[in-house]
């Protein structure tokens, strides 16, 4: 039974990762844009929820009335008055601005906050759980983690399928040229992916912040987590990249339960053997 | 009264020099077709007038205005709207979503959904298939769709003949009396002479990026046009 329930566990959580990956598709399909420093952003919402938790003395769930706005603020404005400047044919510049901003991330951290392990409470929602049988039970947090995922890519589908933006999102993504010429202003469009990914992410950082401790180094594992789920899932569709969550949180589970230490190499393995057998993830969309 | 002049309209891709004082100038309600051999300079002019390639302010003029360092967002929301060649609908949207991207400009006007689909009866019928599922000639019709909703004064056509099969190229033009109906004004780009002549109320010949000929159809003899065209 300790195995049914940490596989659960581990496909709820596992929204969390679709959440992360869900960001870094987004910026990637509209704009080709691969976001080094992703996961620094992530963690950077983190902080950015303890500092309004502490201050204002705020639930961290209703810190996100904070965090999430600000986080879109942040990412529009990072779009507008930087990574735009780097987009054109060559996929380099952005991947070199975005590790530079990553390290830049990771030091003002460190400096504002020192290197010590955070975290968020929330007090016994954390733990509480359902009980469905004697031996069987589904955490609160963890259905409420899976839940929001399930809600916030419900959203993005819509955003993306049925509104204008979306169909300028993908427009642009098609073809940035010709879309141009029926009034999309890529800048802006840009910017706006840019600002709905980091208010994606920044949900599931709050989240995570909760369950595990984060420090101003912890953003480059959340970066490959985001990228593993996205691969795992197939590139272009953001039901495979909940897909890809869960798989990469059910991997974790497993090797948690065979050895403490195993938890996050598991996840890796599984990443690579999907990357074998399906080298274009589980449902891939884009064609290439 | 003119709706559109270029004055000495020139345009470079990098270093290399596509066009070299070009002037033109079309009034409003009227349908001018721009001539020329492949390369003359033809499409790098629409492209120019759109926004597409950078052009000095004050060398492109609008119902007066200077357009010319305008970006193609501004251009299409004051009303010219390009039917780019080779036609590049969006591949990952459907016919109809195609056609509402040319509403993302804003311009409110007797173009909606519904009159495309009448003036296109069979994107009607495909609207919920992916853009690329059309043939050729549907996919032409399609992009003429898509510039329309922007609903424009100055309808400027790359190349719709281009790769079309005769008959078919015939149903693309038919289209065109429409939309001039509509109080639209057109720029049609062609290579094909005869198919520009029979539209047109007055014909310029680009070659190598200038001016060589213009004037009105029946006005112009066979040998003016081929001097004009090819050069010899």
């Amino acid at each position: 039974m300790d195995w049914i329930n940490a596989i659960i566990q581990g496909a709820l959580i596992g929204g969390l990762y679709a959440l992360f990956a869900a960001g870094l598709s987004l910026m990637f399909g509209v704009m080709r844009l691969v976001n080094i420093a992703h996961g620094d952003l992530i963690v950077l919402a983190s902080y950015l929820a303890l500092v309004v938790v502490e201050t204002l003395g705020l639930s961290p769930f209703v810190s996100l009335a904070i965090v999430v706005p600000a986080m879109f603020v942040l990412g529009y404005a990072l779009q507008r008055g930087l990574l735009n400047f780097t987009l054109g044919g060559d996929i380099l510049p952005p991947l070199l601005v975005t590790f530079g901003l990553s390290i830049i991330i990771q030091n003002a951290l460190l400096e504002g906050f020192s290197a010590d392990d955070q975290k968020l409470q929330v007090g016994g929602f954390e733990t509480a759980s359902i009980q469905i049988t004697d031996q069987l039970a589904i955490g609160w947090f963890p259905a409420a983690i899976f839940l929001t995922a399930v809600v916030v890519i419900a959203l993005l589908e819509l955003l993306l399928y049925r509104t204008a933006l979306g169909r300028a999102f993908r427009a642009t993504s098609d073809d940035p040229d010709t879309a141009k010429l029926y009034g999309v202003r890529n800048q802006h469009v840009f910017a706006l992916a840019t600002g709905i990914s980091l208010a994606v992410i920044s949900i599931a950082a709050v989240f995570l912040a909760v369950r595990t401790t984060f420090d101003p180094a912890s953003g480059p594992a959340r970066l490959i987590f985001a990228f593993e789920a996205v691969i795992i899932g197939g590139l272009g569709s953001l039901w495979g990249t909940l897909a890809g969550g869960v798989v990469l949180g059910v991997a974790q589970a497993i090797g948690a339960q065979l050895n403490p230490g195993w938890e996050t190499l598991a996840g890796h393995v599984a990443f690579l053997v999907v990357l074998v057998i399906r080298p274009r993830g589980l449902f891939p969309k884009l064609a290439d | 009264m003119t709706l559109l002049a270029t004055l000495g309209l020139t345009a470079f891709y990098g270093d290399f020099q596509a066009l070299f004082g070009v002037d033109l100038t079309v009034a409003e309600g009227e349908a001018v077709a721009i001539i020329g051999a492949n390369g003359a300079g033809k499409s790098t002019l629409l492209r120019t007038i759109s926004g597409l390639l950078p052009a000095p302010r004050e060398r492109i003029l609008y119902r007066g205005q200077a357009i010319g360092a305008l970006p193609p967002a501004d251009i299409v929301a004051r009303g010219v709207a390009l039917v780019p060649e080779g036609r590049r609908l969006f591949p990952s949207l459907s016919v109809e979503e195609n056609l509402l991207m040319g509403q993302q400009c804003g311009r409110k006007g007797p173009w909606t959904l519904d009159r495309v689909y009448r003036l296109f009866p069979m994107l009607r019928e495909r609207r919920r298939q992916p853009a690329t599922s059309l043939s050729g000639g549907q996919q032409q019709m399609a992009a003429i769709g898509r510039a329309l909703m922007t609903n424009p004064e100055l309808l400027l056509c790359d190349e719709i003949s281009l790769g079309l099969a005769p008959v078919i190229i015939r149903d693309v033009y038919a289209a065109l009396p429409g939309i001039r109906g509509e109080g639209t004004t057109l720029i049609v780009v062609e290579q094909d002479v005869n198919r520009a002549l029979g539209i047109a109320d007055r014909v310029y010949c680009l070659q190598e990026g200038r001016v060589t000929l213009e004037g009105r159809p029946s006005d112009l003899t066979r040998e003016q046009i081929k001097l004009a065209y090819f050069g010899v």
